[in-house]
């Protein structure tokens, strides 16, 4: 599938920032499913690009002039392929790594308790199968809502609430699947078409032996499909984000996104 | 003399040990108003010059002096051989090690190591996977904290791969027994220190990124307010270097700059002594004022060194330290020269059934633990001390280790009554970049309680000048 990107984060300031500085996780990397053309960030004064130790492409953003008002454009084109949600067995990250909660997928008695009644699902069934249970208990146990969390909510306090949106879900999964020990990270991305809007979204992806990775998106219960393109991988929101920033100066900072994804199936 | 312990200046028959048999005579004849006196004249000495350690937690003020003792801890040429060979082995190891650990990690994939007690570590650091540092050197300033228990047997209690502190004290001691004892060092042929800060700065130039010869070297403190603040300064200016905190540096293009006066100054490599958790706030801790946005960018980059490297400290971990043997046997196919103590892994369940049987013998800490906080010394604790230890231990066992507590030499030190024993460690600091080296000599601590094992300066331990004679 081919999808065209237009992705826009806008930040209006009341009282104007001396300086801000950010990493940006927009840019997204070829891989075995999605081949990248044509794609470009614009908008900050100054741009550096890098890589993380995840392999994420990274931009360092640097505006170091007042400004009330930055944009951040990215756009381009990604052409995705049809693999059920499996990945390239082998992207260079020990998936042992993958098992280790942070402070946004640690776990508490209530979600350890909800978690153990996979065990079984586990033993009996294999990976595989134990994945797809989680995603669907999951989405019975949680109730999609948006402006219930926030991007520091740890997985333990959406499922007090029980509410929340796809990154809650994605960190909500990952704890699960730590807890039985099975390898499991976050990824950050855009959807198009199928469940849900057309937007920036965040899925898991776990690691099945002889398998590799495989992405589950229990906001959408499905495995992603050719309508998903990957941006940025990481234990968690945290380390995928696709913006974080400090600024100097500056107040009340209102943040609108627009994103548009376009998709037409390849003849 | 305590019983049952080695002690550094005397036999059990209570004849003088060959190192010390010019500072014994010397020790003798010498009256104890005259020691008294030498004691307050330290105590001037180092008021004036300014040395303070603060102490977390403590009453009365944060900053204090350390206590300084002014009977050197000596040590011969043969057992300094020993001691250096060690240490630069262990170092090498430990580099080898971290290079691994964020490479191929042949270490984990040959089993000698559990992957997971690497690969769930918190002190393993996604950030450095595939990056490449110059000569592989990750712990260039490594403290490798070593006791005696005889005249042959030296183990290594931990290793330091962060941020050693504790330099600042083997060279201002030297300058302070310098000062009083003219006499003694004109009858001892005493290595010299001295010269520390100029390996250092070497070193830290060996490793500016694409081999620059003539980089911009910066030390970078936390500020002020930091245990080791006095150090940072004493350091920098003894190298001639900008001490700089994270405000006054920042990121352009990949490159980190300085301001200064002048306008921004290019920085190729720094010298930090902050953990890694505050260095970037973009890439660590959101929270954190104290570090340079960007930073991790332009060390992925290559455009600037971080001395020591992020991510060292999985070597220092003390649950990575019961594999230390099996490191240096891996890497460099060498026997370890110094000896591991030997460490209960509270992982095992054999090993975890007998701490807890057995704590009022162990030592047990914490496995992230530092500065002798977060550890119980068993036979010197309380019975509630223990069993409250024991609930923790019980509670996640994989977070501590339990080592037989060792008799630590003692080495005589002037107390209010006058000479007596107390224990010592020392604290040799190895340097790494083009070459590993050692100076001669490093930090002595002392327990100054009678009886106590705990030397931190944290705990009230003070330090003593430790003099290796040249043969």
């Amino acid at each position: 599938m081919r999808i065209q990107i237009r992705h826009e984060t806008h930040f209006v300031l009341e009282k104007a920032a001396r300086r801000a500085l950010q990493y940006l996780r927009l840019t997204p990397r070829n891989d075995s499913n999605q081949r990248v053309g044509n794609w470009t960030i614009t908008g900050p004064e100054q741009l550096t690009r890098w890589i993380d130790g995840f392999g994420n492409i990274v931009y360092f953003a640097a505006e170091n002039t007042d400004h009330d008002d930055l944009k951040i454009i990215v756009e381009g084109e990604v052409e995705t392929k049809e693999t059920n949600g499996v990945l390239p067995l082998d992207d260079g990250l020990p998936p042992g790594m993958f098992v280790r909660p942070t402070a946004l997928t640690k776990s508490s008695k209530e979600l350890d308790k909800f978690a153990d009644q996979f065990a079984s699902s586990l033993q009996k069934e294999g990976e595989l199968s134990f994945l797809h249970t989680v995603m669907n208990e999951l989405a019975q146990e949680v109730e999609y809502a948006s402006g219930e969390s926030t991007v520091t909510c740890s997985a333990a306090e959406v499922f007090d609430h029980k509410k929340g949106v796809c990154q809650d879900f994605a960190h909500l999964f990952i704890a699960i699947c730590h807890h039985h020990n099975v390898p499991s990270r976050y990824v950050s991305g855009y959807i198009t078409g199928g469940a849900g809007e057309p937007a920036s979204h965040a899925w898991a992806e776990s690691y099945v032996q002889g398998l590799g990775w495989v992405s589950f998106d229990p906001a959408n219960l499905q495995c992603a499909t050719e309508s998903y393109v990957r941006l940025a991988i990481g234990y968690d929101y945290a380390t995928a984000a696709p913006i974080v920033g400090v600024r100097t100066g500056g107040q009340g900072e209102k943040m609108s996104v627009t994103v548009q994804v376009l998709s037409q199936s390849q003849s | 003399m305590l019983e049952n312990f080695f002690d550094e200046m005397h036999e059990q028959n209570g004849e003088v040990r060959e190192p010390y048999n010019t500072y014994a005579g010397w020790l003798h004849s010498t009256e104890l108003e005259e020691l008294v006196r030498c004691h307050e004249q330290a105590d001037l000495i180092f008021r004036r010059v300014g040395i303070t350690f603060n102490v977390y937690g403590a009453d009365g003020g944060v900053e204090r002096l350390i206590p300084f003792d002014i009977v050197p801890r000596i040590i011969s040429a043969k057992e300094w051989d020993i001691i250096e060979r060690g240490v630069i082995q262990r170092v090498k190891a430990l580099n080898a090690f971290l290079h691994d650990v964020y490479h191929d990690q042949a270490i984990l994939k040959s089993g000698l190591i559990p992957p997971d007690l690497v690969l769930t570590n918190e002190a393993f650091r996604p950030e450095m996977l595939g990056l490449n540092i110059p000569h592989n050197v990750y712990s260039h300033i490594s403290g490798i904290d070593i006791v005696r228990v005889d005249s042959e047997t030296f183990y290594v209690l931990e290793d330091n791969a962060r941020t050693p502190s504790g330099v600042s004290y083997m060279l201002e001691n030297r300058q302070a027994m310098m000062r009083l004892f003219p006499d003694l060092f004109a009858k001892h042929r005493v290595a010299p220190v001295s010269h520390y800060p100029e390996l250092l700065l070497q070193t830290l130039a060996s490793v500016a990124p694409r081999g620059n010869s003539m980089p911009t070297i910066v030390l970078m403190t936390p500020g002020q307010y930091n245990s080791a603040y006095f150090e940072h300064a004493f350091l920098a200016q003894e190298m001639g270097i900008e001490l700089v905190e994270g405000q006054d540096l920042f990121v352009d293009e990949g490159y980190v700059y300085m301001r200064t006066t002048r306008g921004p100054q290019r920085v190729d490599v720094i010298y930090r002594r902050i953990d890694d958790d505050f260095l970037d706030p973009l890439a660590f801790r959101p929270d954190s004022a104290l570090g340079v946005p960007g930073l991790l960018s332009a060390y992925r980059m290559g455009n600037v060194a971080i001395c020591n490297a992020i991510g060292g400290g999985i070597a220092d971990d003390k649950a990575i330290y019961t594999y230390m043997p099996d490191i240096i046997k891996f890497y460099l196919s060498q026997e370890p020269i110094l000896k591991n103590v030997p460490t209960y892994n509270l992982r095992r369940k054999d090993d975890l059934a007998y701490a807890l049987e057995n704590m009022e013998q162990l030592v047990v800490k914490e496995v992230h633990g530092s500065g002798g906080y977060g550890m119980l010394v068993g036979p010197a604790s309380t019975k509630k001390q223990v069993a409250e230890f024991r609930a923790k231990v019980k509670a996640d066992p994989s977070n501590f280790i339990a080592q037989p507590t060792l008799c630590l030499s003692t080495c005589p030190t002037f107390v209010d009554s006058g000479i007596a024993p107390r224990h010592v460690d020392l604290r040799p600091f190895v340097l790494s970049g083009r070459e590993t080296r050692v100076v001669p000599g490093g930090l002595t601590r002392v327990a100054m309680e009678k009886g106590s094992l705990v030397v931190n300066s944290s705990q009230g331990g003070g330090t003593k000048d430790t003099w290796i004679l040249e043969s």
